[in-house]
Parts: structure tokens; sequence; C-alpha cells
């Protein structure tokens, strides 16, 4: 062995060093605290939430929130789902997430869909204006839904477009930050990418298609994850722009719930939890299952 | 017969920048022309405007017996190898190589077979079904190679292809490359800066300053015949010595030394000479030279120094002995080039 080998056969411990866990440092010790609280913070009141909607609603409505765990669980969520309620009778639990399910994605999809292709064109295609153009779609997040409501109903209704699926996505899937977020993806799309593309024969069409369209995804499931919980937690534009009950959302029937009730009984205080419980459990199902497939687009850079 | 010919070609940008001022260049059949200049001196928008990626703003570019200036870039039978591979990162090997024949509708039989055929000759067949990301930056540059060969074109573009490599690997690409095109005999471009690369790899060289050519030559001919100062000192490493002297008609004076020579011209003018062509002598005949600084490059040995005010190098091998202090120093006078100082061409003498 010469001199060389046995220094590196002697370096080769140090190269690696495990590395050193201390559990109760007192750095972690703190990390965890802050990280408990936290969580308790955020889960305390659904945790609450949840046991209380196990509970009879005439308990709730005398001794009001309950930690522990009532006997009605199964049959509050079996009305919540099943029974027909509403004034019409017509709208089931099921009814009502099947709805917030095609507004949710409807919504999401649209957005991206429509974002993508604004933002193609402004960072592919020389026009006239182009960063005008940008400018303008941005500066539409100064002027959300609630400022424009009243003529984006009078446009709505006037298409006939009220108590639709149509309607009730269609004026809402515009979205600047989508764009931006595009625009800021494909500008750092290597120009080359392009180039060979275009070498290769890919027409504008294939091009987005075949290249961008795959290289998207993992922004495509960040823009979805956030665009689906906003469109699953719409409320105000589904209000104004559904008279019929069978399109009614999750959302909206929580409202329901309470409101039916009122008069000489008492608010069905269980199966209104029970159906904000019911709402929550989608966006959250899309959170855990899209958050995988960003962490992967994240860690395996394919730029 | 001429592959491509490239008629007084201008490129001048919206912006008014001149980037290429009438370029006149044919590349022959099977033949690799170097286009070398340093950056910004127009050789990637001339690549570029033969590859249909940039407009050309005047002249014309033929290809294959054809004008070619207003096809698309897919249609005018040509590939190219860019400096970042720009690989497609979410498809496989094989789907990269196999792209542009599928958007050439190519039925899937042939497909195969031509992929097939040059990862044979690249030696990736056992990467086809990997990602680019999972390549090493070599294999990366053999994939796009491949990616150019299947398309079978009329002629290879070859922008700046290593520089994205470490030193080693440039020096083994660079051959692959050469042994590559000879086998394919198809015509190529290759730009690069790297004067070593022009000159290892060319048949023809082209200098390129400012958005024109300086010359056009094998390396042999750039090497030793260089036409303007330009090229003289772009082509060589180290660099050839650029002195002022002043010719006489019989002397050739430099800092009020003088050596005999005989030549028609006389007044003052730029002297190229090459480190390697000059020798420490003994004795009294030479020039004056205070040695400053010593570089060992392992082979040979590199001697900094100056006559009277001028920056002078010479080469020598590593084995004479170091020297130091105030020597002589000589050369032959038919290594001597002389230019004209004000235009920096060639004085022939």
């Amino acid at each position: 062995m010469t001199t060389t080998e046995l220094e590196q056969s002697a370096s080769v411990p140090h190269a690696k060093p495990a590395p050193s866990r201390k559990t109760f440092g007192g750095v972690r010790i703190y990390d965890h605290v802050v990280l408990w609280f936290g969580v308790f913070l955020m889960m305390a009141p659904l945790v609450v939430a949840f046991t209380t909607s196990s509970f009879d609603h005439v308990l709730i409505h005398r001794q009001g929130m309950q930690f522990g765990w009532g006997d009605q669980f199964s049959q509050t969520y079996s009305t919540v789902l099943n029974q027909q309620g509403g004034f019409t009778g017509e709208v089931t639990g099921w009814l009502m997430t099947q709805n917030s399910f095609i507004l949710g994605i409807g919504f999401a999809v649209g957005k991206i869909v429509i974002s993508m292709l604004a933002a193609y064109a402004i960072v592919y295609f020389r026009f006239p204006f182009a960063t005008l153009a940008f400018w303008i779609i941005f500066m539409t997040l100064l002027l959300p839904l609630e400022v424009r409501i009243l003529p984006s109903y009078e446009v709505v209704q006037q298409l006939g477009l009220l108590n639709t699926y149509t309607g009730l996505i269609l004026p809402l899937i515009a979205s600047a930050t989508g764009t931006f977020f595009f625009r800021q993806f494909f500008k750092s799309v290597p120009n080359e990418l392009l180039e060979a593309a275009r070498i290769d024969g890919a027409n504008a069409w294939r091009f987005l298609i075949d290249i961008l369209v795959p290289l998207s995804k993992t922004m495509m499931a960040a823009i979805f994850i956030i665009m689906f919980v906003v469109g699953w937690n719409q409320y105000l534009w589904p209000t104004l722009m559904t008279t019929d009950e069978t399109y009614f959302t999750l959302v909206r029937g929580i409202k329901q719930v309470m409101q039916n009730m009122i008069g000489a009984d008492i608010p069905k205080y269980n199966e209104a939890l029970a159906m904000a419980m019911l709402a929550m459990i989608p966006p959250v199902a899309v959170i855990l299952i899209f958050q995988r497939m960003f962490i992967k687009g994240l860690v395996e850079q394919e730029k | 017969m001429t592959t491509l010919k490239i008629k007084n070609v201008k490129k001048v940008y919206p912006n008014g920048a001149d980037a290429v001022k009438g370029v006149s260049v044919d590349v022959e059949d099977g033949e690799l022309v170097v286009f070398v200049g340093p950056s910004g001196c127009g050789k990637s928008t001339l690549l570029r405007m033969v590859a249909g990626l940039e407009s050309v703003t005047e002249g014309e570019i033929e290809l294959a017996g054809r004008i070619v200036n207003e096809l698309e870039p897919a249609d005018r039978n040509i590939a190219m190898v860019f400096q970042n591979y720009a690989l497609y990162p979410h498809m496989s090997v094989r789907k990269n190589l196999a792209y542009g024949l599928k958007n050439r509708k190519t039925p899937q039989a042939e497909i195969d077979t031509r992929v097939s055929e040059a990862a044979e000759l690249l030696q990736i067949a056992e990467f086809l079904d990997r990602k680019p990301s999972q390549l090493s930056g070599g294999q990366r540059q053999r994939v796009a190679m491949g990616r150019a060969i299947v398309r079978h074109p009329a002629i290879f573009l070859f922008d700046e292809p290593l520089s994205n490599l470490d030193a080693k690997l440039r020096n083994q690409m660079r051959l692959e490359i050469k042994k590559l095109q000879r086998r394919l005999k198809t015509a190529a471009i290759y730009v690069t800066h790297d004067q070593v690369e022009a000159m290892t790899l060319a048949d023809r060289i082209v200098v390129l300053n400012a958005g024109q050519i300086e010359q056009i030559g094998t390396p042999a001919e750039i090497y030793s015949n260089p036409a303007t100062t330009f090229v003289a000192s772009f082509i060589g490493a180290p660099p050839m010595n650029m002195l002022e002297a002043t010719t006489t008609g019989e002397s050739l004076e430099i800092d009020g030394q003088s050596i005999p020579y005989s030549v028609k011209h006389s007044g003052r003018v730029q002297m190229g000479l090459r480190p390697e062509r000059i020798k420490i002598v003994n004795g009294e005949a030479g020039f004056g030279f205070d040695v400053t600084v010593l570089e060992d490059l392992g082979a040979t040995r590199l001697v900094h120094g100056h006559i009277g005010g001028q920056e002078i190098t010479l080469a020598q091998d590593a084995d004479l002995p170091a020297p130091s202090g105030h020597i002589k120093i000589g050369f032959q006078p038919d290594d001597v080039l002389l230019f004209d100082e004000a235009t920096g061409q060639r004085i022939l003498t």
C-alpha cells in the first residue's frame, strides 16, 4: 500500500460523518413546542366540531360544544348525506357534494387551461402590445369578484346561464394569478427547447402539448391545489347564480341546514357541523394527493 | 458539389444592431467548417440564420440546391446540436431521438431502425429508456448528437456543443465528433470561440470578427499565413507576439535595436512573431530581452519579458535551462509577419 492509499483509507470514515441527531437537544424541543402549539391552534376547533357533531342537537343547544363522543354519529351523518332537504325537498347531501365537485374541478381546470393559454400567447408569440395585454390581465387582480358582481351577474343573466353549471363556472375562470405563474414559468424554460422543437418540426400547438404541458405538470398541480380549494369554498357567486336547489353546493348547504330549522324548532347544529366536516374532506384530500406530486416535482428538477 | 452556399448574408436586428455585415461562405459536401471568433462576432447569428432560427435581412442561403431563406427550420433538412443540449427533459432518450421523426410522420418501423442505428453509433443504446436528467454531461451530449443524426440531414449545425463539458471530456468528445462526421460524410458547420477546437476539428476555418470574415482557410494556412493582426493574435496558444517596429527596406528596427531585413515596405509596421519561433541566442547578434516571468507548462516553458518597452513571450523546451535576467533572443527573418499599422492587413514580403 502506498502512502496515498493509506491516507485515503484513513480518511474514509471522516468523509461521511454520520448525521448526529440530538432528539432532546434544546433547539429541537423548542421547535416541537412551537410546532405542537400551531397544530393545536389549527386542529382544536376541528376536533371540537367533529365531536360535537356526534351529539343530539337539543343537547348541543342546551350545553354548547361537546368534547366527548355522542351516540348520534351514524344517524346524523346518514341524515345529512341522504335526507331530502331544502325547500323543494329535492336536494340531498350527496347531490350537493357532487355539485361542489363540479364547481371545484371545473373552476380549477378552467383556470389552469385559460391561464396557461394566456401565458403561452404572452411569452411565445410576438403580437402588438403583448406586455400591455399582460399588465391589463394582471390589473384584474385589483378587481375581485365582489367588485364586479353586478355587471357579471347581468352578463350571465342575459346569456341565459342562470342556474347552469356553465354560468356557475365560466365567469370565474379567468385568472391573473394563474397567468402570472405560468408566464414566469414559461420564461424560465430555456429558449433552446423551443428552437430544438422547431427544428424537430413541432408547430406551436405541438410544442404546447408535447413540451410545455408535460414540463408544467408541477405548476399545474400547485395551481390545481390552490384553485380547487378556492372553487370548492365559493359562496357568494353560487348564492347569486343559482336559485334552483339542485345546483346547491355543500358550502351553501351548511347555511341551509341552519336556516331551515329556524322557527319554533331548535336549529340542527349537529347536522350543520357534520356537513361542515364533510365539506372539509375533499379539499384536504386534494392537498394530500397533489402535495406528493408537488414535492416530487420540486425534488426532481427537470429543466 | 457544394452543400451550402451563404451569399453576402447580412443581419440587422430590429434594434439596429448590425450582427452580420455581408458574409459569403461555401461549405462543400462532407466538409467540416468551423466558424471561430470572439463572443459577439456574429458566428452564432450566422449559424442560426442557416438553421432558420433567425431571419435573414439580406443575401441568400442556398442549401442542397434550393434557397432556404423563407423556409421553416423543420423544412430545411438541417440538424442542430445546442450548447446546453436542449433535450426534452420529460422524454426518455428514445423519445428524444424519435420526436422529430414522429412529427414528420415517419413510419414507426423506420423510426425504430434509425434510433437504434444512431444509438449503436453513439454507444447510448443502454440509456435509451432513461431520462436526460439521469445522464452525465457527456452522455447528454451524445443524445443531442443522436437527435441530429437520426434526421439524416443535409448539414449538421453545432453551436458550441462542448462548452458545457469539463476539459478532459471536451477533448474526448471533440475527437468523437470529428470521427463521427468523417464516418457519416455529412457536411457540418461548427461554431466555437475556442481556437484549439477550431484548429483540431476543421477542414476549413472561417475566422469572424465584428460581423465580418477576417479569413477563410485550412488550419495550417490560418496558422502560418494569417491575413490580419486579428487572425494572427486570435489563432494559436500562446498568442502571437505583436510588436511595433519600423522597416527601412534593408533593416527591421524594434525599440532602437535592428536586424538586417530585406522588404519593399518602409515605415512603421506591426510585427507578428510566434512565441515558438523565437530562440534564446548566445553572443552579440540578437535583441536584448529582459525576463520577467516564467511559466512551466510541462513540456514547454513560456518565458515572458520585454524588448525595450514592448511585452513579448517566447516558448522553449522545458528541458532547457531556465533563463533569467538580461538575455539575447533571435529569430529567422522568414518567421516575421508584417502587418499594416493602421489597417491591420498583412504586408506580403
